[in-house]
């Protein structure tokens, strides 16, 4: 009899921590979405002032950024995310699918283990290094060599920068996506003949494509999200670039650099350049998740 | 706002709970982040009371003396017309902005219309100012600076503006760091900010110097400025007059800044 009355109020305690230690982590996923929310209406809240005092139109599509004197366009700064983007996907797409390629289909499983921790610590770098390095390495390096002229400061330093920052991120997915295609179509395509080069692009990379494409994309978003790297080299002028070597600047860069000093309208531009920041990243992430969805139902 | 209320109050507490601190000697500074390390410099040698220093913008600080959130509000810029109400202003420093270049240029003068015309973008090689030929590469501070208010106020005027080719930076450390490492560059930074690096460019004839600066000989600075409502009176005198007294200049100059005047 003890010993059932005892079991059973066990197994009350049990259940009650049970149902305990499930509210707590209900209560720790509800915070952590409750922050995104919070955030967001922060910077509505924040930003949206502006942009209705001034007009979306005119605040998107306005040329001339001058807080100081009442003129809040943003377009210099969206062309120059996107040019400095861009740019950076020149750089990183090619070397990163090259090294994704390598490491999954061709190289020995040993010198992978090697490499593939290497390539994540890439990662782990801070990118105030990645500026620094920027800065003392590939700014004068370009000033210097470059026959077009320029301050070395410009959209392609940034945009070399943020193509090594934005490897880790294209090669690990790539990689996932490679390794997900099924063995008996490399096996299927070498039976019918095919060299392993004519199988990587003829077979593997085609069924990975989804895959590599959203690692495309979300490179892209650590690209148009990364800030103080490119503010250390990209001369932060803003205008549209002319050339490669003239100085751009990014929405990051741009709430990064005023925000010390800001107050007002012009703190309440700085908030909505963050509105505009969050709905490209919103985009990207969300285009992401589509093309690797897409993935899934495709290969069964 | 609220905020600095309740710091003022929560560190009146703990003051009156202090035993060397006088009864009634706290008092709040407010405004200009460039006055803020200075200020702090100041209410730790003052030994008359205890000084609460909070930094966020000469604009905040005019306020923040207007509506007495602060007993005393700090602006490194000259007030506009329409800020004096019933303001008295007190000169505590001056900060001189010197004009830099690469220590290899030996363009060592230029006159305010040069600077300008170099700064609008209408003048685009070192061989146009007596240099070689070469382009010069603008760099100037984020819009908001104090520093670049004060380099727009006198330089630029009302009817010019930076050109928006100017390479940008938020730091007067990387400003001096870009400038040193490329010889085509112009910048400015507060006179502290000068070593050997980089070298000072004299306008209208003027190096930047402590004399010079003080004297209003060189043109190209901002006032340090106290602002009380009214006349000071009580703690807030007693601090101001610490701040003028040649202990308080001596430290001024200590940290970079020319004194109110020069005795």
């Amino acid at each position: 009899m003890m010993m059932i009355a005892r079991t059973r109020a066990w197994v009350a305690t049990a259940r009650l921590s049970d149902a305990m230690i499930e509210r707590c982590l209900l209560l720790a996923a509800l915070s952590a979405v409750s922050t995104l929310a919070l955030i967001t209406l922060f910077i509505l809240r924040e930003g949206l002032p502006v942009v209705i005092a001034e007009g979306p139109w005119a605040f998107l599509a306005g040329v001339k950024w001058a807080p100081s004197r009442g003129a809040y366009g943003l377009l210099p700064m969206i062309v120059g995310t996107a040019v400095v983007t861009a740019g950076a996907l020149v750089v990183g797409v090619p070397l990163g699918l090259a090294g994704a390629i390598t490491l999954a289909e061709l190289a020995p499983a040993r010198a992978r283990t090697l490499l593939k921790p290497m390539i994540e610590l890439l990662a782990g770098i801070p990118s105030v290094v990645y500026g620094f390095i920027g800065m003392e390495i590939l700014v004068p390096f370009i000033r210097e060599r470059g026959t077009l002229g320029g301050p070395g400061y410009s959209a392609l330093a940034a945009s070399i920068i943020l193509g090594i920052m934005v490897l880790p991120t294209i090669i690990g997915i790539s990689i996932d996506a490679l390794e997900a295609v099924p063995r008996s179509y490399r096996d299927g395509s070498r039976a019918l003949g095919a060299t392993q080069w004519q199988t990587i692009t003829g077979v593997v990379l085609p069924a990975a494509r989804n895959g590599i494409v959203a690692a495309v994309i979300l490179g892209m978003g650590r690209a148009v999200g990364e800030t103080m790297a490119v503010i250390m080299v990209a001369g932060n002028a803003v205008q549209f670039p002319g050339s490669i070597l003239a100085p751009v600047r990014t929405l990051t860069a741009n709430i990064a650099l005023e925000m010390s000093y800001a107050s007002g309208a012009h703190a309440q531009a700085l908030f909505a350049t963050g509105i505009v920041l969050f709905i490209i990243s919103l985009a990207l992430n969300g285009i992401a998740g589509r093309v690797r969805g897409s993935r899934r139902k495709a290969t069964p | 706002m609220s905020r600095l209320v309740t710091v003022a109050i929560l560190a009146g507490c703990s003051a009156a709970a202090d035993a060397d601190v006088p009864a009634g000697g706290v008092i709040t500074l407010a405004g200009s982040t460039s006055m803020q390390p200075f200020a702090e410099q100041w209410a730790e040698e003052y030994h008359g009371g205890r000084i609460i220093v909070q930094a966020g913008g000469s604009t905040a600080g005019i306020k923040a003396a207007e509506d007495g959130t602060a007993d005393v509000g700090m602006s490194s810029r000259s007030l506009q017309p329409a800020e004096i109400t019933g303001l008295t202003q007190t000169v505590v420093a001056r900060d001189g902005i010197a004009v830099i270049v690469h220590a290899a240029n030996p363009v060592r003068a230029l006159s305010l219309v040069q600077l300008r015309r170099i700064y609008a973008g209408e003048i685009r090689n070192w061989r146009d100012v007596g240099g070689a030929d070469a382009t010069i590469t603008v760099i100037t501070r984020e819009d908001g600076s104090g520093t670049r208010d004060a380099f727009q106020q006198f330089v630029m005027g009302e009817a010019h503006e930076i050109a928006t080719s100017a390479l940008v930076t938020a730091y007067s450390g990387g400003l001096r760091k870009m400038v040193s490492q490329d010889p085509g560059a112009i910048g400015y930074v507060t006179f502290s900010q000068l070593n050997t690096q980089i070298h000072a460019v004299s306008i209208d004839g003027v190096m930047p110097s402590e004399p010079a600066i003080a004297s209003g000989a060189y043109r190209l600075q901002r006032p340090f400025l106290f602002l009380t409502r009214g006349v000071p009176t009580g703690a807030a005198k007693a601090f101001i007059t610490f701040v003028l007294s040649d202990a308080g200049q001596r430290l001024a100059r200590t940290q970079g800044l020319a004194p109110v005047s020069l005795e």
